[in-house]
Formats: C-alpha cells, sequence, structure tokens
C-alpha cells in the first residue's frame, strides 16, 4: 500500500492537462474554472446582479442625459436672442438707412435675422438631394436587381467607403479640384444654356456658392441614401418580383412594379434621412459655399447655410447677443434635424419591420 | 419598345453606378497623387514652420489626434457597450429600452456643429470651481505625487518636461479656455450611438441557449452577460468600436470650438490641442502653397488610417461577426 501511493501521485501528475498540448479546448477548461470559481463565491451575487443592472441602466440612462443636456445648453444659451427677436429671428428683414438695401445679419448693429441661413440650407440641401436621389436609387437597383454576383460586394464596399471619407476632405478635393473644374466648364454653360430663368447669374467669379455645395452634398449623402434603398429593397419579399416576372414582365417592368413600387415609402424614408444629413454638414459646406450673409436669386452666388455661418463666425463673435443668435441658429438645426431623422426612421421602420434585414 | 425602355433603364443604373464610383476614385487618385508628393519624413517629424518658412509637418497634430480619440475612446466606448447591454440584455422590448434606441438614433443625428457649440457651452464657456489645486489638495493626491517625481526622473534624463509631462500632469482646471478634454468629450459623445447601436444587435444575434446554458450553471447573471454573451459577441462588438473611431477620427466640426488647433507642441488636457483634420481645415483655405502640399499630406495621412479602419472592420464581419458562437 505504502509503496503504491508514490505511484498514484506519478500517474496523477500524467493526468494533468499540459497546457500547450490542450490549446483546442483551452477556452473552454478557462471558462469552466472561471464557472466553478463563482461557483464558490456566489454568496455575494446577488448584490453583484444588482450593481451590474444598475450600471448599465446608469451607461443607458446617461445617452438619455447627454441628448438632454445639448437640449438644455442650447436653450439657455439662445435665450438672449430669443428674448430680443422672438420669431423676428427666422424672418425679418431689415432695411439698411443709407442704402436701403435689405440686411439680414449685422453683428455691428445688433439686428440678426436667420432668413438668409434657413434660406441657404434649404437651396443647398434640395440641390444636393436633387441629384443624388437619382443615382442613389439607380446604384441600389443596380446593386439588388442587375450587378453579377461577383461585382456585387465590390461596387457595396466602394459606397461604403465614400461615406468613411471625412468632410473636411471632401472639402479640401472640392476646393482644389471639384470648384474649379464647375467654374471653367460647368457654369458658363449653364449660365448659357438656363441663364434666361435668372437663377444662374455670371456675377460670381470665384466658382463658390450654392452649386457647388450642392454638388459636394450631393456626393456626401449619396452613400447613406443608396444604402437604405438597397435595404428597402432587399426587404421585398422574392414572391412580388417572381408573381411580376411570371406574368411576362421585363426586367424594368419588374422592377418597377413589383420592387420600387412597393418599397416607395421606405425609399421615402431614405430621402429624408439623406435630407436630415445634408441640413446638418458642416465642414465642406463650409468651405465652397462662399459665406456671405445676403440672399440672391442665383444659384452660382456665394451663400450660406446654418451650419456654416456657426462654423465662421462662432469663434469670433463679437458680444452675448451675437454669440446667442448663433446658439439660436444652431438649436434650430437641432430641433429640425431631430425631427426629420425620427420621421425618416420611422417611415424605414414601417417598410423593413418583419423582413429579414438582409437576404441577400 | 418594352425592351428598349428594359435597355434604357438598365443603361441608367449602369450609369448612375459610374457616376456614383467616379468622384471617390477622383477623389482618391488626386489625393494620393497630391498627398504622396508631399509626404516627407518631415511631416512626421516636425511641427508647423511660420509662414513662408519651407518645410514643417504636422507632427503635433498627428499626436493631438491620438490623444483627442484616445480620450473620445475612454468616454465613448464604455458608455456605449454598457448601453448595448442593457438595450439587449436587460431592457429587451420593453418602452424604456425603445425610448433609449430612440435617443441613440436621435443623437446619432445631431449635426456635429451642434454637437460642437453645445460642448463649448459645456465645457470650455464656464469655469469650474474644481481646480487642479483644490482637486488634488483634498481629494485625489495622485497628479501632484506623480507629475512631482516624474519631475525629477525627467530632469535626471534631460528629456523636455513638455513632453513626458504633458499627458500625466493632468490638471482639473477645465474651463474659460478651449481645452483637448472637451474636444475629446465631444468626439467620445459622438462615438456613443453608433458604439451602442452595434453592440446591441450583436449581443441580439447571440443565441439564447447559451445564455440559458451559462446560467443553468449557476452562473450569476452580471458573469454570463460578460463572461458569455459579450465575449461571443466581442469580434462584432470591436467592429462597431472600430467603425465609430473611424467616423469621428475625421470630424472637425466638433473640435473647432473645443480643441481649437495648436500650432505648437501640447499634449495638456487642458490647453488647446491640434488635431489632423483641423490642421488640414486651416491650411485647405489658407492662400499658401506650402500649407495646401501640407494639408494634402495630412489628409492622405488621414485617409489612409481611416481605409484601413474599415478594410479591417469588412474582413473581420465578411469571416464571420459571430465564428464562436454556435
Amino acid at each position: 500500500m505504502i509503496a503504491q501511493v508514490p505511484e498514484i501521485r506519478f500517474s496523477q501528475a500524467q493526468l494533468q492537462p499540459d497546457p500547450a498540448g490542450q490549446r483546442p479546448a483551452g477556452a473552454a477548461a478557462a471558462e469552466i474554472s472561471g464557472v466553478r470559481g463563482y461557483l464558490m463565491a456566489r454568496g455575494n451575487s446577488a448584490i453583484a446582479d444588482l450593481g451590474f443592472h444598475w450600471l448599465m441602466v446608469l451607461c443607458a440612462l446617461t445617452i438619455f442625459g447627454i441628448v438632454a443636456l445639448i437640449a438644455a445648453e442650447l436653450v439657455i444659451r439662445s435665450k438672449l436672442a430669443w428674448g430680443n427677436f422672438g420669431l423676428d429671428f427666422f424672418y425679418k428683414t431689415y432695411i439698411d438707412t443709407y442704402s436701403k438695401r435689405p440686411i439680414y445679419w449685422d453683428p455691428v448693429n445688433g439686428h440678426f435675422s436667420a432668413l438668409p441661413f434657413l434660406y441657404g440650407t434649404l437651396v443647398s440641401s434640395f440641390l444636393g438631394l436633387l441629384m443624388a436621389v437619382p443615382l442613389a436609387i439607380g446604384v441600389a437597383v443596380f446593386l439588388t436587381e442587375m450587378c453579377p454576383r461577383g461585382l456585387r460586394a465590390p461596387l457595396a464596399f466602394l459606397t461604403e467607403l465614400l461615406a468613411a471619407i471625412p468632410s473636411v476632405i471632401y472639402g479640401l478635393w472640392a476646393v482644389f479640384v471639384l470648384v474649379p473644374l464647375l467654374r471653367e466648364h460647368v457654369n458658363p454653360w449653364l449660365i448659357q444654356l438656363l441663364g434666361w430663368t435668372g437663377f444662374f447669374n455670371d456675377d460670381n467669379p470665384t466658382g463658390l456658392g450654392f452649386v457647388s455645395a450642392g454638388v459636394i452634398l450631393a456626393i456626401m449623402i449619396l452613400p447613406i441614401v443608396s444604402s437604405l434603398t438597397r435595404e428597402v429593397m432587399l426587404a421585398v419579399p422574392h414572391s412580388q418580383r417572381e408573381a411580376v416576372l411570371a406574368l411576362g414582365a421585363t426586367r424594368w417592368e419588374m422592377i418597377h412594379m413589383g420592387v420600387l413600387r412597393n418599397a416607395r415609402i421606405g425609399i421615402v424614408g431614405a430621402i429624408i434621412l439623406g435630407l436630415g444629413r445634408a441640413l446638418g454638414e458642416t465642414m465642406a459646406v463650409t468651405m465652397v459655399i462662399g459665406n456671405s450673409l445676403d440672399i440672391q436669386r442665383s444659384l452660382l452666388s456665394n451663400g450660406n447655410t446654418m451650419a456654416s455661418a456657426i462654423a465662421n463666425q462662432f469663434a469670433e463673435a463679437s458680444g452675448d447677443l451675437h454669440l446667442s443668435a448663433l446658439m439660436e441658429l444652431g438649436l434650430a438645426l437641432f430641433i429640425v434635424t431631430i425631427i426629420v431623422n425620427a420621421f425618416a426612421r420611422l417611415l424605414v421602420w414601417m417598410v423593413t419591420r418583419g423582413a429579414p434585414s438582409s437576404t441577400h | 419598345m418594352r425592351t428598349l425602355t428594359d435597355g434604357v433603364a438598365t443603361g441608367l443604373a449602369v450609369l448612375s453606378t459610374v457616376l456614383v464610383v467616379a468622384p471617390l476614385v477622383a477623389v482618391f487618385i488626386y489625393l494620393i497623387y497630391r498627398g504622396a508628393s508631399s509626404l516627407s519624413w518631415d511631416f512626421f517629424t516636425q511641427i508647423p514652420k511660420p509662414v513662408g518658412e519651407a518645410g514643417g509637418g504636422m507632427a503635433n497634430a498627428i499626436v493631438g489626434s491620438a490623444i483627442l480619440l484616445a480620450v473620445g475612446s475612454l468616454i465613448g466606448i464604455p458608455v456605449g457597450i454598457a448601453g448595448g447591454i442593457f438595450l439587449a440584455e436587460y431592457g429587451r422590448g420593453t418602452k424604456f429600452a425603445n425610448a433609449i434606441r430612440f435617443t441613440a438614433d436621435v443623437l446619432n443625428g445631431v449635426p456635429s456643429i451642434v454637437m460642437g457649440i453645445a460642448v463649448y457651452s459645456l465645457l470650455v464657456v464656464p469655469k469650474f470651481v474644481f481646480s487642479h489645486r483644490i482637486l488634488s489638495r483634498y481629494v485625489f493626491h495622485l497628479p501632484n505625487y506623480i507629475s512631482h517625481h516624474f519631475a525629477s526622473i525627467t530632469h535626471f534624463l534631460h528629456i523636455p518636461a513638455e513632453i513626458t509631462l504633458g499627458p500625466i500632469a493632468f490638471s482639473f482646471s477645465i474651463g474659460g479656455h478651449f481645452s483637448a478634454l472637451s474636444g475629446g468629450v465631444a468626439l467620445g459623445i459622438m462615438m456613443i450611438p453608433t458604439v451602442c447601436r452595434t453592440t446591441e444587435e450583436m449581443l441580439l444575434m447571440v443565441p439564447n441557449a447559451v445564455r440559458e446554458a451559462a446560467l443553468a450553471l449557476g452562473v450569476p447573471n452580471w458573469r454570463s452577460v460578460l463572461a458569455i454573451t459579450v465575449r461571443t459577441a466581442s469580434p462584432g462588438i470591436i467592429t462597431g468600436c472600430m467603425l465609430a473611431f473611424a467616423r469621428v477620427a475625421g470630424e472637425t466640426a466638433p473640435l473647432i470650438f473645443t480643441a481649437f488647433g495648436n500650432v505648437g507642441w501640447s499634449m495638456r488636457l487642458n490647453e488647446p490641442i491640434a488635431a489632423l483634420p483641423l490642421q488640414i481645415y486651416v491650411y485647405a483655405l489658407s492662400p499658401y502653397d506650402e500649407w495646401h502640399r501640407l494639408a494634402w499630406a495630412g489628409a492622405l495621412v488621414l485617409i489612409v488610417l481611416i481605409v484601413l479602419a474599415v478594410s479591417l472592420v469588412r474582413y473581420v464581419t465578411s469571416r464571420g461577426v459571430l465564428k464562436g458562437a454556435s
């Protein structure tokens, strides 16, 4: 008996799992020992559980808190401007006593009216959407219905990459490549062709302005509109396509009747989401829109958006009222983007609800 | 006629795809062409030279961006992941969770410039009573202690105190002026919604059987969440964090009024700090060719970092996000 003891010990040592040899089961073994450890110290798990739960709730509440804090800060800081101008802030036009010309934003004399910025935001976003939406739908149709399987993933990746490029780099590219291109080749042509409408005047030699901003916005919102449109189109059940094809439709008729018609609410949602992005886009637009404080009819003239006005003037704001007016501009932008985004999310959610999100 | 329409439609779809890919290719080619010709070793080691002098680089902006992103990640990633865990594990299907989810989407849609002015009025304008000295004297002795000892070490080694002491002599006197900390906070807040929503989506993909198995072993719930569920979904969660990181790495608008930019070396969290996107913005709008050249080089560095991150994400997701799950 006594002689056997060392032998048993020896065999136990042999049986010990070799950490190097047991690699495949290593993770599982670590899990089990961890589990055992906690089984042994289970006495305080109720408190730990509760603590963890509330920590997670706290972090989730932080998200609420941040949005509330942003809103509160903007409201508090814009109180001065709101008290001074009220609703006039959004539409009033002041007339200069000497030149008899309308002025809107005059920090020196303390006149602040956001009208040119509202106008600029709407016009540049609208131009951007006008160019982006047909292209985005075209890309989505091509990627979901026509594209050979091998090309699909790289193209989707490329459009994704388009979304990953920072806005300041788009701005840089626009300043040095796009604006000269438009100035030399596109704008003269626009003036010649559409000059009679009054929307394309030949009085701005810089090339900066609404059209440049619209083009760069279109490039920037394309990825989000096209990827959401794609998602919505993929959510259309295959039986719809097959039913239309079975009636003898061509491919385009199938896309038109079977897919686009069913997905139209979601596509509108995607477009509105793109609008939300365009409204708040700052850097690239600031760099190419030209920053004027007037409202001009010509789309080739310099303009300003709400975001670009903040970006340009905030650091050198003269006085409390100016700062407060810019804060109110920010608050307006905040509220508008929340409404637009919520509405768009609702539309997209209505369509993709219940459908498998990615079936490609 | 119908076949003709079909052909035209197909042609238009192909044309629009080409038109969409064209600017991307144009941006990249031009960026590489201009950026690569201006990149040099100096770019990574020198700080900006005064106007008119040739050379100079963006070393301070690269380091500054790294510090800002580190602060942002420290804030955004834990809060985002915790929020995602709450949405997926604790609040599934409740009204409260739906409200949080909606708020996260709202936060995602807040224009970055609005985020900038909100953080400006939160952290840059007010002067906090908690200054560095008060806090370190009564509450937290560590910073003084470390910086004191570090000062002697750096003095001994003849290292410029500015470089080594910067990140360590963290002071709590925020406010009254632009600071790196406020810029980092702005970036962190912008990371939260992306991290939160991807974490939630990834956790929802973990099969319930895994959770039940863990609980059946008598593991406390929190331990099961952290060691089993989150761990199973970790590749996907890391992907989300990388995406959020890549997104805020190029953000300029929230930094203009918070981090503000700096032409010299600064690594202190309570002072204005340089950042790559900010520097690109300032240089792009300057009238000097030399600065344009630097802006292109900076843009190339930034885009390479971001494309690397996105491709890595793509690679991880294409390999199957939840490979170890089932």
